[in-house]
């Protein structure tokens, strides 16, 4: 188990660099001048040249991706004399579009997309695979329909709609909650559960929808299995067949999922968090790309590539640990 | 067959599933009973209500779709009426159950051990974990698994399916129930594997002087460990005979045709497999009269009841059988001496 451990860690290494790699090809790759558009409209020749040679962009592709590499573990300097400033390790950069360090825009925020995931993955997860027990619980009967009628609206409906209707209905329109205007829970704590309210239950509610056909269908389909025909034979509890042998069979494909759709929304929620006006990592990687403010952008893809390789990792790992079948010795 | 000492009484069992075509009658009033020690076969093609039966014995059938009347009296408690409750403390206990595939019966999410324990603790609560380990040991011993103290802590899938089918076995005797219903237990297993676990199945149940119910369709294994047999036909027993008397003494033409299709080194010499023609009737429209008319070959000796009148089960000939057949005494038992001479 250890050495599948470590070696599943060394090729989420070798992954995470190369997709670095390649995200970084942004910068050699697009046809804009990176220097260019660090200073906007008003930019003169001299300013932007300034910029280059201090940002490093007058250097070979393979170099900047060096110093690039090199400041995520040992930090990075820029410029030189009065002008200079740097970036500690972990350095993923410097946004010209914000004057920031890239690593700085990112601690800042990453907690309001983490507050955003965390809550709706908690609230998915207990709707989801709830309505999906009740479901297959009730097979054919009106419980079961009214899960399958919610399944399909979760899953056809987009976020942007339900969430910009949501808002209007609630916000505006029954004026239950004031406007979402996000707070820390530290200073605020009253103020950030209500912006954060409507977020949470927007996201897992239409994320909830799949996690509730796979909970029922898979329930469903464990419930057929000899195995839990045996359980019965024993004079075992109806509870305790659907919790050792339903629902742990039940349960192996929606850890899988639920690890990288949880990943995937640490990686920033753009349209939740654009539609009630959360300043998460999503909507400042929708900033980013608006303004080509590439430093931000490689960044934010990276932090993401991180959290999806990481939860692959651990899916592995969780894996064998539910199905003893594929558990490696 | 019929006697005092029996552990399990069906009365007029049957077993209704409504589908979407109709109400399928899987079985139609069976009674048996059975002794502590004795061995009975039900043999019968598939469909003919073999498995119903076994699991209405447990009450595992689907509850919203099968309608199930009648008596079962286990120890004089009758099983159909009983409260969830009651039933759940019979299951396992009282009346155990060793499935058909080896291979999916078992939680592949739990160690073999647990899943031998979980049985007997299920039935015997606060009992000390360590006395239990030692009870699954030796239960393990029991049927014959080498190294019980290395395999108790491993998965099923790192066990061969006749290794399998004896931790099924030990799951279904920890609690040395009255009751064993074995359903086509070696079905799924190589040939050789078979006898194996068919020896164990014997020796134990001499140990725990258990009544077992062996379902199959395999005469062979009917041969081999059965008392008494059950011929089912269609949801209705068509005979009832000791296991020496079906092999000696046949009472009904579907066991003639059942005894005929046993492939023997003799019957390959004639270069052909003996079959019964035709194939089980749809449950939804049983035949008329005697299910079995229209594949019987001894129609035109019945006066033309077979085809509009259900023959009544009684007992014929001279070695305890009985028979739901309208051919006259003398002509079955004829064509009965004939069929198993072939």
């Amino acid at each position: 188990m250890f050495i599948f451990v470590v070696r599943r860690l060394f090729f989420a290494v070798v992954l995470l660099l190369a997709v670095s790699f390649f995200t970084y090809m942004l910068f050699a790759m697009l046809p804009a001048d990176p220097a260019a558009l660090t200073c906007g409209k008003n930019c003169k020749p001299d300013i932007i040249a300034a910029n280059r040679i201090r940002l490093g962009y007058d250097k070979s592709f393979l170099e900047q991706y060096w110093l690039f590499l090199k400041g995520i573990f040992v930090g990075r300097d820029y410029g030189m004399g009065a002008a200079a400033f740097s970036c500690a390790a972990p350095s993923l950069g410097y946004s010209f579009g914000q004057h920031e360090c890239v690593t700085t825009l990112i601690a800042q925020t990453f907690p309001v997309t983490a507050y955003l995931s965390i809550g709706a993955f908690i609230l998915w997860m207990i709707i989801g695979i709830g309505v999906g027990a009740i479901a297959a619980l009730h097979r054919g009967k009106w419980q079961d329909r009214a899960a399958s009628l919610f399944t399909s609206i979760g899953v056809s409906l987009p976020t942007f709609y339900i969430g910009l209707l949501v808002l209007f209905s609630v916000v505006i329109w029954l004026r239950i909650l004031p406007f979402p205007s996000y707070e820390s829970p530290f200073d605020n704590p009253q103020a950030f559960l209500q912006t954060m309210i409507l977020p949470w239950l927007v996201l897992a509610v239409l994320s909830a929808a799949s996690y509730t056909r796979l909970t029922r269908n898979g329930m469903l389909e464990a419930m057929n299995e000899d195995f839990v025909r045996l359980g019965v034979a024993k004079g075992l509890r109806q509870r305790v067949i659907l919790r050792r042998y339903v629902m742990r069979q039940a349960m192996i494909p929606i850890v899988t999922i639920a690890g990288l759709d949880f990943a995937g929304l640490l990686g920033g929620a753009i349209i939740t968090e654009s539609v009630f006006s959360l300043p998460g990592m999503g909507r400042m990687s929708i900033r980013a790309v608006v303004e080509s403010d590439l430093p931000v952008l490689v960044g934010t893809t990276l932090v993401a590539a991180v959290f999806i390789v990481l939860a692959n990792v651990l899916v592995d790992i969780a894996y064998g640990y539910l199905d003893p079948r594929v558990r490696v010795r | 067959m019929m006697s005092n000492t029996s552990v399990l009484s069906v009365r007029n069992l049957s077993v209704a599933f409504a589908t979407a075509d109709g109400d399928v009658i899987a079985v139609d009033k069976l009674s048996f009973d059975l002794a502590l020690g004795e061995t009975l076969g039900i043999v019968g093609e598939s469909g003919s209500g073999k498995s119903v039966t076994a699991s209405s014995i447990m009450r595992l059938n689907n509850s919203s779709s099968a309608t199930t009347t009648g008596e079962i009296l286990l120890e004089g408690t009758n099983i159909l009426t009983a409260s969830e409750d009651e039933v759940r403390s019979i299951r396992g206990k009282d009346v155990a159950m060793i499935f058909q595939d080896p291979l999916s019966a078992l939680n592949p999410y739990y160690t073999v051990g647990h899943q031998i324990a979980e049985a007997y603790e299920v039935h015997h609560h606060g009992v000390d974990k360590s006395v239990v380990r030692s009870l699954v040991l030796d239960m393990m011993t029991k049927v014959g698994i080498p190294n019980p103290e290395k395999r108790i802590d491993e998965y099923p899938h790192q066990f061969s399916g006749g290794m399998r089918q004896r931790i099924v076995i030990a799951i279904a005797l920890i609690n040395q129930p009255k009751v064993l219903i074995a359903d086509e237990p070696t079905t799924a297993l190589d040939v050789t594997v078979q006898a194996q676990i068919l020896d164990l199945m014997k020796s134990l149940q001499l140990e725990f002087n258990m009544a077992i119910i062996l379902i199959t369709h395999d005469l062979g294994v009917i041969a081999e460990v059965a008392d008494n047999v059950l011929v089912m036909y269609a949801g209705r027993i068509v005979e009832t005979s000791s296991v020496s008397a079906l092999f000696a003494e046949p009472v009904h033409p579907y066991a003639f045709g059942l005894l005929g299709a046993v492939t023997s080194l003799e019957a390959s010499d004639r270069g052909q497999l003996d079959t019964i023609a035709g194939s089980p009737p749809s449950l939804i429209s049983l035949p008329s009269g005697c299910s079995f008319h229209p594949r019987c070959e001894f129609v035109e000796f019945g006066n033309g009841k077979c085809v509009s009148v259900v023959p009544e089960l009684r007992s014929i000939g001279t070695l305890g059988s009985s028979t739901a057949c309208h051919l006259s005494d003398d002509v079955i038992v004829s064509l009965g001496r004939k069929a198993a001479r072939a």
